[in-house]
């Protein structure tokens, strides 16, 4: 194999393997009719990263030597990442890059061809292997939405960096939702801040689905298809299912197409309420100037309830008794048991050195780690705040 | 209990950022008061075991366009909510491009101080980000520690230097020392002085000025050159210095005689600082409880930064 890679299409395939790092730390690669592939997945299997290059990427392209079938290897994400580890000196010094792989060898040859007549050679070892698959197809996902990588970038700035998962989500009169996930703590007395964005439709270059439906799913692995969608200026679309299945990411232009294809969390292991509320309802219509504000207003902010709870137990040091909060009538239960729920409670994980859990399920080979907590009773239906003012 | 507040104008937001990243930077968690004219952040009641207390005051007119509050009741119109004030302060720098910022109290399955925020925005539809900052509400019976403090008298008041000067020289001098020695007197100098077995260093500040005594006598006892000092913990002063990342309108620092009474009842020490409120008869100290009276210095810092206030005490090491 040999590809060749010039110009500012170094700096393409640089990010792309910083954006395939936040996933995995082994780097599948593979030349094929259709491009040179580059794959990744995550230990517990949750996620899943690809990116295609097509042979119009390269100056060069040669999958396999006449006669010679093409070969496959595995690297060490964190070998290949050294190459593009600065990516505003690869940008600045490197002229062209040269990807070759031959059979005699034992490994994967990356030369750097840099300004000033300076050649960088990188030899990584590799393993060779299997191909890497997934089974994911967007076309037979339900939901769609598409958006400029902006605006997602935009979307996801309010959010600590740190934060792991989110629920992406269609809110109250087709706003797109996206809110911190936090999963519920042993501690109850730390509470986290939740944090929730609302974009609306306008936004959206394509928004195919209903209001209500929302998944969850981890943010950090996210970020590295967005950060690559955003300096390549690209599209980012969205195709997902019911809570449980992955969710497919994807970009595309003319000479690549990246898919990051993830776990979501199933419905029983949500804990955040319904994203289609009352409360949101009064998010859609542009928020007034200077409404005056009635004394009704504050009825529904009042937590004098709690207060008087609170009193009476103030007796005792330390703990607060928090009372059950009434039920607003109205409210839908914000999950209904899915096809996932009760029966695979009780599955042990047989898998060996399954890594420490979330509650995410494996995309790959049909099998489904059991949560190691059998998931909580039906949430409880939550009580939103409803606001006084529109 | 209601809180409602929105913020319009983008210089007051700004400020009132600033204002709750200060505070992050100063206290983990802090105590926020809600009354009808201010807005307090209060970290206190911490001195006696050797902690900081703050009290930070701003009016709410000069950041709020609309702003409604009712407290627990009429004679006890006030709200005392405990909270993270990183959460507050990472709310509010979402909010650099917003139209409009509102605040509210909320009950979401625990009480909230949910921060709305409507950003500007290219397209015709807004967008809007909300935060849910979690909060707890403090109980009336707990509100008398956490009263405006009362100034004893100083040994020494001055004027401070600018801040990041002093920061930069107090951060190089944490690399050899935690014990850092403040003398200051009534001719504008201020020392900062650090010594070991092997070197010893003083940086002098010189013309800094005083402020005009508090009492008449105060002043015409006290010979001008004569230095008062306080010793304390490096790292403490270091955080407040940090804190501030602007240079305040007017920054005095003083050396209180402090004088607590500390309290040993059901196995828990606790130190009623010279600021509570409520003034206990001599009763109270008859109740089965052990009293000791220590006098110890505090270092008090005052600060105005436009048109908020800023007092910081930083216990004096033993």
């Amino acid at each position: 194999m040999k590809c060749l890679v010039t110009g500012g299409n170094v700096k393409v395939l640089g990010k792309a393997v910083h954006s395939l790092s936040r996933i995995g730390d082994e780097l599948y690669l593979e030349p094929l009719e259709d491009g040179l592939s580059l794959r990744t997945v995550n230990s517990s299997r949750s996620a899943y990263a690809c990116f295609l290059f097509a042979p119009l990427f390269f100056q060069q392209y040669q999958a396999a030597t006449s006669g010679q079938e093409a070969l496959r290897c595995k690297i060490l994400m964190k070998s290949f990442l050294a190459v593009f580890r600065s990516l505003a000196t690869v940008e600045k010094t490197v002229e062209k890059c040269c990807i070759s792989l031959n059979g005699r060898s034992s490994c994967l040859v990356v030369q750097l061809h840099c300004k000033y007549g300076v050649r960088k050679t990188h030899n990584l070892s590799f393993q060779d292997c299997e191909s890497l698959q997934a089974v994911f197809d967007p076309a037979l996902c339900p939901h769609v939405l598409r958006a400029p990588a902006r605006v997602l970038g935009e979307a996801v700035l309010p959010f600590p960096p740190a934060l792991a998962e989110v629920t992406l989500g269609i809110g109250c009169g087709r706003r797109v939702i996206l809110r911190s996930y936090q999963e519920e703590e042993a501690d109850s007395t730390v509470k986290a801040m939740v944090t929730e964005m609302s974009i609306g439709e306008e936004d959206f270059q394509q928004l195919q689905a209903q209001e209500g439906v929302a998944i969850t799913f981890c943010l950090k692995e996210f970020r590295g298809l967005l950060s690559f969608a955003e300096s390549a200026n690209l599209s980012l679309s969205v195709h997902f299912d019911a809570p449980g299945r992955p969710a497919i990411f994807a970009v595309k232009d003319s000479l690549l197409d990246g898919h990051f294809v993830l776990a979501t969390l199933s419905e029983s292991d949500l804990h955040s309420p319904a994203l289609c509320s009352p409360e949101l309802h009064r998010l859609a219509p542009p928020l007034q100037a200077h409404s005056t504000p009635h004394l009704d207003d504050f009825a529904s902010d009042d937590i004098d309830s709690y207060m008087i709870a609170m009193e009476t137990t103030a007796d005792s040091e330390g703990s607060r008794a928090v009372p059950s909060i009434p039920l607003s009538p109205g409210l839908r239960p914000p999950c209904s048991p899915g096809p996932f729920s009760e029966d695979h409670e009780a599955e042990p994980s047989t898998e060996p050195g399954t890594p420490p859990p979330k509650k995410f399920r494996s995309l790959f080979f049909g099998s489904i780690l059991a949560p190691v907590h059998s998931p909580p009773g039906p949430s409880p239906v939550l009580a939103e705040d409803s606001e006084g003012e529109g | 209990m209601k809180f409602r507040a929105k913020i319009v104008d983008a210089a007051c937001l700004n400020h009132f950022t600033r204002v709750s990243t200060m505070i992050a930077k100063l206290a983990k968690t802090c105590t926020l008061r809600i009354s009808p004219e201010k807005l307090n952040f209060v970290l206190s009641d911490r001195v006696a075991s050797g902690g900081v207390s703050m009290w930070c005051e701003l009016e709410q007119e000069n950041f709020f366009s609309e702003f409604q509050m009712e407290g627990i009741s009429a004679e006890n119109n006030a709200i005392y909510l405990d909270l993270t004030a990183e959460n507050l302060s990472r709310a509010l720098k979402t909010a650099q491009n917003a139209r409009a910022l509102k605040i509210k109290l909320t009950n979401k399955h625990f009480p909230c101080l949910t921060v709305s925020i409507e950003l500007l925005s290219v397209s015709s539809s807004s967008r809007v980000v909300t935060h849910d900052i979690p909060v707890k509400v403090i109980p009336r019976k707990l509100w008398k520690d956490l009263q405006e403090p009362t100034i004893p008298d100083s040994d020494v008041s001055i004027y401070l230097p600018v801040l990041k000067t002093m920061k930069s020289i107090v951060e190089k001098m944490k690399n050899i020392s935690n014990h850092l020695i403040m003398e200051a007197n009534l001719s504008g100098e201020l020392n900062l002085k650090i010594e070991t077995e092997l070197v010893c260093i003083t940086t002098h500040f010189k013309d800094l000025g005083n402020p005009p005594p508090a009492s008449e006598d105060a002043s015409q006892e006290r010979p001008p050159e004569q230095m008062a000092e306080v010793h304390v913990d490096i790292r403490k002063l270091l955080q407040f210095l940090a804190g501030q990342q602007v240079n305040p309108t007017r920054a005095v620092c003083r050396q209180l005689k402090g004088s607590h009474t500390f309290h040993r009842g059901a196995g828990r020490l606790s130190a009623r600082p010279p600021w509570s409120g409520a003034q206990d008869g001599p009763g109270a100290h008859l109740t089965g409880t052990e009293n000791y009276l220590v006098s110890n210095k505090i270092v008090h810092f005052d600060l105005l930064h436009e048109d908020v206030s800023l007092q910081y005490f930083i216990p004096a090491l033993s």
